[in-house]
């Protein structure tokens, strides 16, 4: 009886729609006159239209570069967390989490004063060095590396997790390590990575999934407005952008259900892969293995 | 934190802590921006950078943001949303949740797979057929759509105060079955008083997560009236942000009165940020 209400929802809001979508992605339907049968219809327009091989193509490119550095960078955070540690960590944690109290609507609106190609702040710091900045939110070029910029800023809840690993690691295997003459490049690359390794694994599953369904930051600065839209041109055309694009402005929805379902195939893949390589690399104390 | 790197102490801790402080200074450092730029004439929107405070003063952008936009129906749209969605998020994973961690029924590992494989599900899978669902019930325009999916609970917050709740010892509830409590009284009296720290990371979060959406309010309402805050700004950087005639000073401050309350949520309820992340992951 308890579990009543996540059946219902399961089936109404989970699984219903799930097959709804699957079922529609293969007619024509524009919310006016019933949907018409098309066959595999959408999926063969899909995968010629040019749109959807360039928004894969821009979301594949901010994926590969934001994950590495973003895990990388946070990383390096959660570390020196760890090495002072105490009170002075939880100060610096909470102003690494506060970027992610920051709405992304807000998030993209401030950025795009801050990457603003003339006058913004990342521009004119870069004039203190002698550089000049690129055109981050105008030269199609320079639009995906400023939205990756804009990413990085958000780290804190990566810290987070990998921090608490940290603090999981037991202080005498680094110190047996030590009597043993392990310096503390060996120290790191055998104790404490393989001791973090479950958490890293995760962080990169959950930033791989959520690079891949960007939308709101990016929507925000680029879309809706005619002016930057037409500046931007497709530079900042992410999947989600596009497959929302297609459900709620053209009204294509079953196009927008077939995009729906490759974005499904494709995360769940990726998802499975990366379960497969990283159930192999990631060091499970007690040795058990998802 | 290693035992052998803090006795060895000195330089290295200091290191870190420059390191940590530049660090934080390039976090900190655009929330400074946005508040000082938003307190300056247009004319010197991007004008000194680095100056951490507005010179010349201008706060009028306060109100004429509010002159120019419905900024308090939003942010209490904003409010009532949130606290719709937490609630009826909160409340709903808690009543599945101890139906999972309670009973012992056909099916249950089955049925609980299910729910650790909806938090794998992508929302764009279901956007297109919830939409439909909300249109044919004749609610779209309306705020319902933006927190009544979530009376039936939610992934995370189940699997969250499943695992919270497994904790609680049986023996516990089995006490109070034999003084003749109902399995509802276990659910009201014991379940979710002990529940209560998990139960705030469920709330916080989803008025987070609610304080943040774009999507669904782009999707479901029409009439500016009932727009929430991030909606809101996002039609101010669309009318005021370029053109013919741009008042940045009125877009920075809508993102100042978009950020602000949620800052404050967080800083009241910082513990149960951290230990949620922690303990789920969830951003």
């Amino acid at each position: 009886m308890f579990v009543l209400p996540w059946l219902i929802g399961l089936a109404v809001f989970q699984l219903g729609p799930m097959i709804a979508s699957l079922a529609l992605s293969f007619t024509r339907y524009d919310l006016i006159s019933s949907p018409v049968w098309a066959g595999t219809d959408n999926y063969a327009r899909l995968a010629q239209d040019p749109k959807v091989a360039r928004a894969i193509g821009n979301t594949v490119f901010y994926t590969v570069l934001h994950v590495p550095l973003a895990i990388v960078l946070a990383l390096a955070l959660a570390l020196m967390l760890d090495r002072i540690g105490g009170r002075g960590a939880g100060v610096f944690r909470t102003i690494f989490y506060l970027p992610s109290m920051t709405p992304y609507v807000a998030v993209g609106v401030l950025f795009l004063f801050l990457l603003n190609g003339q006058a913004g702040m990342v521009n004119q710091f870069l004039a203190l060095f002698g550089v000049e900045g690129p055109q981050w939110t105008t030269d199609p070029d320079w639009i995906l590396p400023g939205i990756v910029l804009m990413s990085l800023w958000n780290l804190g809840s990566t810290t987070i997790i990998l921090f608490a690993a940290l603090r999981n690691v037991p202080a005498e295997l680094s110190e047996a390590a030590m009597i043993d003459g392990a310096g503390s490049w060996a120290r790191f690359l055998r104790i404490t990575l393989p001791m973090i390794s479950p958490a890293l694994f995760f962080v990169l599953i959950i930033n791989t999934i959520a690079s891949l369904q960007m939308f709101d930051q990016v929507y925000a600065m680029f879309f809706g407005n005619q002016v930057t839209q037409q500046s931007s041109g497709d530079a900042a055309l992410f999947y989600v952008v596009y497959l929302f694009q297609q459900a709620f402005q053209f009204l294509h929805m079953g196009y927008a259900s077939a995009l729906a379902w490759v974005l499904f195939l494709v995360i769940a893949l990726i998802t499975f892969v990366q379960w497969r390589v990283g159930g192999r690399l990631v060091h499970y104390e007690g040795g058990e293995r998802a | 934190m290693t035992a052998p790197e803090r006795s060895r102490g000195g330089a290295g801790r200091v290191f870190f802590l420059i390191m940590l402080a530049a660090a934080s200074t390039i976090f900190l450092y655009p929330f400074v921006w946005l508040v000082v730029a938003s307190l300056k004439p247009r004319a010197y929107t991007f004008a000194d950078p680095f100056v951490p405070w507005p010179d010349p003063f201008a706060p009028e952008s306060y109100v004429a943001v509010w002159q120019a936009a419905p900024m308090l129906a939003w942010l209490v749209n904003t409010l009532v949303v949130g606290l719709a969605a937490a609630a009826s998020v909160t409340l709903s994973s808690a009543f599945v949740a101890f139906g999972f961690a309670y009973f012992r029924f056909p099916g249950r590992n089955l049925i609980f797979a299910s729910v650790l494989g909806t938090m794998m599900l992508p929302a764009a899978v279901t956007l297109v057929p919830t939409y439909l669902i909300w249109n044919a019930a004749g609610l779209t325009g309306t705020q319902v759509p933006l927190w009544a999916g979530n009376l039936f609970g939610s992934a995370f917050y189940i699997f969250l105060l499943r695992q919270f709740l497994l904790g609680v010892p049986r023996y516990v509830f089995e006490a109070a079955r034999v003084d003749g409590a109902s399995y509802l009284d276990l659910f009201w009296r014991i379940a979710l008083p002990l529940a209560r720290p998990a139960l705030i990371i469920a709330f916080v979060f989803e008025l987070k997560a609610s304080w943040f959406d774009l999507m669904k309010p782009l999707i479901y309402l029409q009439d500016p009236m009932l727009y929430t805050l991030p909606r809101g700004l996002k039609a101010i950087v669309d009318q005021f942000y370029q053109g013919g005639d741009p008042k940045w000073e009125i877009v920075l401050a809508a993102g100042v009165i978009t950020t602000l309350p949620l800052i404050l949520i967080f800083f009241l309820g910082q513990r149960y940020f951290v230990r949620g992340i922690a303990t789920t992951g969830h951003r």
